[in-house]
């Protein structure tokens, strides 16, 4: 399938779909609607609408008061105003209440590209995990984004979901079923496993295939809710398989590489590699040339994986 | 609707009994703020024992007006109205601060029944209320919504983007009462950072202000009504207070911001609230 979808496509399209089902549904942004695809949500339900210009901190705390009145709010911005700017509010006025509104932060991560690294962030998933409550969401594709937006129609409690802005490959048809907190094992492996999210799984897909004509076996998992995390499929992968590889478009502190590693070295100590940006900020540059440059490709992967397996211990 | 001299007195009465309350509870817990409660206790008492409509008994009643208060540090003030009005025992009043109490240090709405939304953390309030009073427009609701901020919380970028959302969106369900006592933890707000010409600051952002006495019961709730007869635009009350009021040990003094009463200063402050009573 070479079709290729971005995510906040998936999320403007979804929004609108669930808006029309359920009449709670509103929509906030700051001054990026169009980015961020509200904006398709805003022209069909200009009443159920709301921008509120470009103040994040406010937008957090009217989408807490519209939930507190019995709406089901969405609020969107680029992934790093969401969770850098408002962190304070979306830790006080949304998750310490357990109000129920759903941010869905665009231009996530480093394929923002162009506009550089003042607005990529490859810190929200840890900001955002750390938090009490809170529920953390990054689709693979726009298929599962789809899923996952009009999931939460029904689920309750504050949700962070992190789309990108690039067009990036589907891995999923309409008969997939997506849930939240549950880990979709792609293929199983017996040598290394790699648990991957967004963007980076279909990157891990090709590693694998890659890796089998090097005669490792490698499974891969899309784990695309980072928390609550589905810690019996990061444990059986480690038991199963005897090595594990994160990969993620985020900094390797606090996101799925942390997540993952707070649980194998726990319950199920195996070796670990973790691919994602490694401590530094993003630049300017086209999004598939960033990935590159920052190792967050399917031959980075492959690399990590062969790590991976030659720290295992000998069978003797 | 103007009251009676009666109710007028009642209610003063009640704000007697609201401020007895807050000492003791202070004093009980040992730490605490004391100044912040005291200066709005006059307003809460109006809000809670005239203006508002709610039902102790029934706190999630849909229909209800809902209250804010955005300067949480004051939530014994909070405390004591809804105990007061039966949301909960008087005596848990007791328990503010300790373990295991509903009655956190600051207000917890995942704990207590009555507490709109948790706050604690400055300039966050107004935010919620605007969406909450958004949310009653779009389901053409009548009830309204009240936000009680400090003066020195308006130093808070956030909640002059909240004022700029009220305005634009014309929420004149929306009142703002502002705590004018003068005072913030290091000092006057003059000193700190000078906010003053608040009335000034709101109209400019599109909104109506009263200025008042916050401690005159007929002013505080004849604003009350003028906010709820405005149309188009949300209210700002400015209420001019004295932190501390209503015990001459605690009234004016910046130190008593986070001291609860000792024994000794209990004992004067619940003397001179009775001789107002
Ligand atoms: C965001 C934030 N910063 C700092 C504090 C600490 N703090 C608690 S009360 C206070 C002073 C508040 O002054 P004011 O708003 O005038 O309240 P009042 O005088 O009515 O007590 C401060 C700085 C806080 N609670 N929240
Ligand atoms: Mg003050």
């Amino acid at each position: 399938m070479s079709n290729k979808v971005a995510t906040r496509e998936a999320y403007g399209k979804a929004l609108l779909e669930l808006g029309r089902k359920n009449p709670s549904v509103v929509a906030l942004d700051a001054d990026l609607s169009g980015s961020t695809k509200t904006k398709v949500f805003g022209k069909e339900f200009p009443e159920r609408f709301f921008n509120v210009g470009i103040a994040e901190q406010n937008l957090m705390g009217i989408a807490a008061g519209l939930s507190l009145g019995g709406k089901i709010p969405f609020a969107s911005t680029f992934a790093v105003f969401a969770t850098g700017r408002a962190w304070e509010q979306i830790r006080q006025s949304i998750c310490y209440p357990g109000l129920n509104v759903k941010i869905v932060a665009s231009h996530a991560g480093i394929t923002v590209g162009e506009d550089g690294g003042s607005h990529q962030s490859v810190e929200d998933i840890s900001l955002m995990r750390t938090i009490p409550g809170m529920t953390v969401i990054v689709p693979a594709d726009g298929v599962e984004t789809a899923k996952a937006i009009m999931a939460m129609g029904e689920y309750a409690g504050p949700t962070y979901i992190r789309v990108g802005r690039a067009k990036t490959e589907l891995i999923y048809d309409d008969s997939y079923d997506f849930r939240v907190g549950k880990a979709n094992v792609l293929k199983k492996g017996t040598d290394a496993t790699i648990i991957a999210c967004g963007i980076m799984v279909p990157e891990a897909l090709k590693a694998a295939g890659e890796l089998l004509a090097d005669g490792i076996s490698a499974g891969v998992i899309n784990m695309a809710t980072i928390k609550p995390l589905d810690s019996n499929a990061v444990i059986d992968a480690a038991k199963v398989s005897g090595a594990i590889v994160t990969a993620e478009e985020h900094s390797i502190i606090g996101g799925l590489g942390s997540s993952v590693a707070e649980i194998i070295s726990e319950f199920c100590p195996v070796p670990l590699v973790r691919v994602g940006v490694k401590d530094i900020f993003g630049t300017s540059g086209k999004p598939d040339d960033l990935m590159e440059r920052y190792g967050l490709t399917a031959q980075a992967i492959k690399k990590a994986v062969k790590e991976a397996v030659a720290k295992k211990p000998r069978k003797v | 609707m103007a009251l009676a001299v009666d109710d007028t007195k009642g209610l003063v009465r009640t704000a007697c009994t609201i401020r007895m309350d807050i000492v003791e509870m202070l004093n009980k817990a040992g730490s605490g703020h004391t100044g912040g409660s005291l200066s709005a206790a006059d307003i809460v008492t109006a809000l809670y024992f005239h203006k508002m409509r709610h039902r102790p008994s029934d706190p999630k009643w849909f229909e209800r007006d809902r209250f804010i208060l955005c300067k949480g540090h004051a939530a014994p003030v909070l405390y004591a109205a809804l105990a007061r009005s039966g949301y909960f025992p008087v005596d848990e009043l007791k328990t503010l601060r300790q373990f295991g109490s509903r009655l956190q240090g600051h207000p917890d709405s995942k704990k207590l029944p009555g507490v709109e939304i948790s706050t604690g953390s400055l300039g966050q309030g107004l935010s919620v209320a605007c969406g909450l009073a958004l949310s009653a427009k779009m389901d053409e609701k009548r009830w309204r919504v009240y936000a009680l901020l400090g003066d020195g919380e308006l130093q808070e970028g956030q909640v002059w983007e909240a004022a700029m959302a009220a305005a634009h969106y014309g929420l004149d369900n929306l009142t703002a009462i502002i705590d004018n006592n003068g005072l913030q933890i290091d000092g006057a707000c003059s000193e700190v950072m000078c906010v003053d010409s608040i009335s000034d600051k709101f109209a400019s952002f599109g909104w109506d202000t009263i200025s008042i006495d916050g401690h005159n019961m007929e002013e505080i709730i004849d604003a009350l009504d003028r906010a709820e007869a405005h149309k188009g635009r949300p209210t700002a009350i400015v209420a001019r207070t004295i932190k501390g009021k209503g015990c001459s040990l605690f009234e004016g003094k910046v130190e008593y911001h986070g001291t609860p009463p000792s024994d000794k200063e209990l004992e004067v402050a619940l003397k001179e609230i009775k001789e107002n009573f």
